[in-house]
């Protein structure tokens, strides 16, 4: 069902369907030593929806994320997960919620003290007690080789490559299903060609899972490839929201010199 | 004048601002601990890298200092003329004083450092939010079986350096003149109550409890890199070893109140 939004609008409101939002962020503030970094943001982003959020360095897209899974909180303003307000919960309660997010870290956040194997089956460790042991190895190597890893398993994360890290945190990240999925600059540092390919995971896992999913990113061609739907945020508010070609339509200057110099 | 007024402020407040956040850490950590799921495994494993991994060390420092209590102790007990209260003398040095406080400073700068500087380099590099994101509780997984490790295994710690002190010191004093090890145990044990031997040993899950907290709370709280992990490690040995001392003065008034 197709959804379509307002451009440069704070608020993306499906017009059709009204699907209900899986993640609505509203109004949101939030400072570091009294930086003001998040400026009253709002974004909403529905089922099987891929939003990129762009922009400079330093304007809250990062921290956009970490408000979302709840690992720093909202100065004020509200984050609903499935309609649930997670600003103030506690951790114990926070995790049940996260349990059904994925989270893909700029540098990947490998845990270095495990092997590849066992950084993939740590989330599973913890949360699918239901599974044997060998259901959970199976599990584990479907997900390497869904993120063409499978040779590398028992590879310590300092031994494999930035593209690779990418990929088996991108791995952990879906050890539990996640039904949401945010991405903080998974095409960070690499190549064009493992940038390509990382890509092509994300619209190969998109098309098969359905999740909602959020990626930060300063590539505008890896944004414009992967996301249905951008927002361009600068000064810790968004800009413009809506398709590529709604950006390349706008009059707005920063909208217009972002685009240039990407 | 006002640059010193607004750095002593900034001390002052600094001062606080740590203890409240301990304080906070803290209630965080035993929330955490009392509350299911519990970690065994990574326990286990804490209890190893504690443990284990330390009785080496402490064996060593113990040995070395029943050595150094054995010749200070006869040069001093023969000048007074008290050369029979050797035993003794080794005995309650060694059990009261010296042994849990050298086993409390050993651990604290190897496994203290160690865990500061191992939680700090995980918290700079995001694993931490990792952990958290991945819906685990960092405090019950990371914090909780660590500080609990350091409890259990500083008393057992104690008595292998008690032990190691007491057969060297022995030897030592066995060099210069016949003692049966069975002699010097049952005349340095003479008398002595249960009373007057566990609750120093059993004072150091204090000393754990100390050293675990502070190491903990300096990693987690880490930021800035190589050099914050740098600052971690270095601020947990020295303020576990300090609070450590401090705590010592507390607990031997405790113990001198209550137990004697």
């Amino acid at each position: 069902m197709a959804t379509t939004y307002d451009i440069a609008t704070q608020q993306a409101e499906p017009k059709q369907g009204g699907l209900a939002s899986v993640v609505a962020v509203e109004s949101v503030y939030k400072s570091f030593a009294g930086h003001k970094v998040l400026n009253g943001i709002s974004l909403r982003v529905n089922k099987g929806e891929t939003l990129a959020v762009l922009g400079r360095s330093g304007t809250g897209k990062s921290v956009l994320l970490r408000l979302i899974i709840g690992l720093d909180r909202p100065d004020s303003g509200s984050i609903c997960i499935h309609g649930q307000n997670i600003a103030g919960l506690a951790l114990d309660r926070m995790g049940e919620i996260r349990k059904r997010m994925g989270f893909l870290f700029q540098q990947a956040a490998l845990y270095d003290s495990l092997t590849v194997r066992e950084n993939v089956a740590f989330p599973l460790e913890h949360h699918r007690g239901d599974l044997s042991k060998s259901e959970r190895a199976d599990r584990v190597r479907q997900l390497l080789i869904e993120v063409g890893l499978d040779g590398d398993i028992s590879k310590m994360p300092s031994d494999i490559s930035g593209g690779m890290q990418k990929r088996v945190g991108l791995a952990r990240a879906l050890a539990l299903e996640p039904e949401i999925l945010l991405l903080d600059e998974p095409t960070a540092g690499l190549d064009p060609i493992s940038s390509g390919e990382i890509d092509e995971l994300i619209l190969k896992l998109q098309r098969e899972r359905q999740m909602a999913s959020i990626v930060v990113t300063h590539d505008l061609h890896s944004a414009k490839t992967i996301a249905g739907r951008l927002a361009l945020l600068n000064e810790g508010d968004v800009v413009i929201e809506g398709t590529f070609e709604d950006l390349q339509r706008s009059d707005i200057g920063f909208v217009k010199e972002f685009l240039q110099q990407s | 004048m006002s640059v010193i007024a607004n750095s002593a402020t900034t001390l002052f407040n600094g001062f606080f601002e740590w203890f409240g956040e301990l304080g906070i850490f803290s209630w965080r950590v035993l929330t955490a601990a009392v509350t299911p799921p519990y970690e065994w495994r990574e326990l286990v494993r804490q209890l190893d890298e504690v443990g284990s991994k330390s009785l080496p060390l402490v064996a060593m420092a113990g040995a070395a200092i029943g050595v150094i209590i054995s010749l200070e102790a006869r040069y001093s007990l023969t000048r007074f003329g008290a050369k029979s209260m050797f035993p003794a003398t080794l005995v309650y040095s060694v059990v009261q004083v010296m042994g849990p406080v050298i086993t409390g400073l050993v651990v604290s700068g190897r496994v203290g450092a160690g865990m500061g500087a191992e939680l700090a380099s995980m918290k700079v590099t995001e694993q931490i939010d990792a952990i958290e994101a991945s819906a685990i509780n960092p405090y019950r997984l990371l914090a909780a079986t660590r500080i609990l490790a350091c409890i259990l295994m500083l008393p057992l710690l104690t008595l292998a350096t008690d032990a190691c002190a007491l057969l060297t010191g022995w030897f030592a004093q066995a060099l210069v003149e016949p003692l049966s090890f069975h002699q010097f145990i049952s005349s340095g044990f003479n008398g002595a109550t249960f009373n007057a031997f566990l609750p120093q040993t059993f004072k150091t899950a204090v000393y754990g409890l100390i050293i675990g907290l502070i190491a903990c709370f300096q990693g987690m709280r880490t930021r800035g890199g190589a050099a914050g992990v740098g600052r971690a490690a270095t601020n947990s040995v020295v303020l576990a070893s300090l609070f450590l001392i401090l705590a010592d003065v507390v607990l031997v008034k405790f113990i001198l109140v209550f137990f004697t």
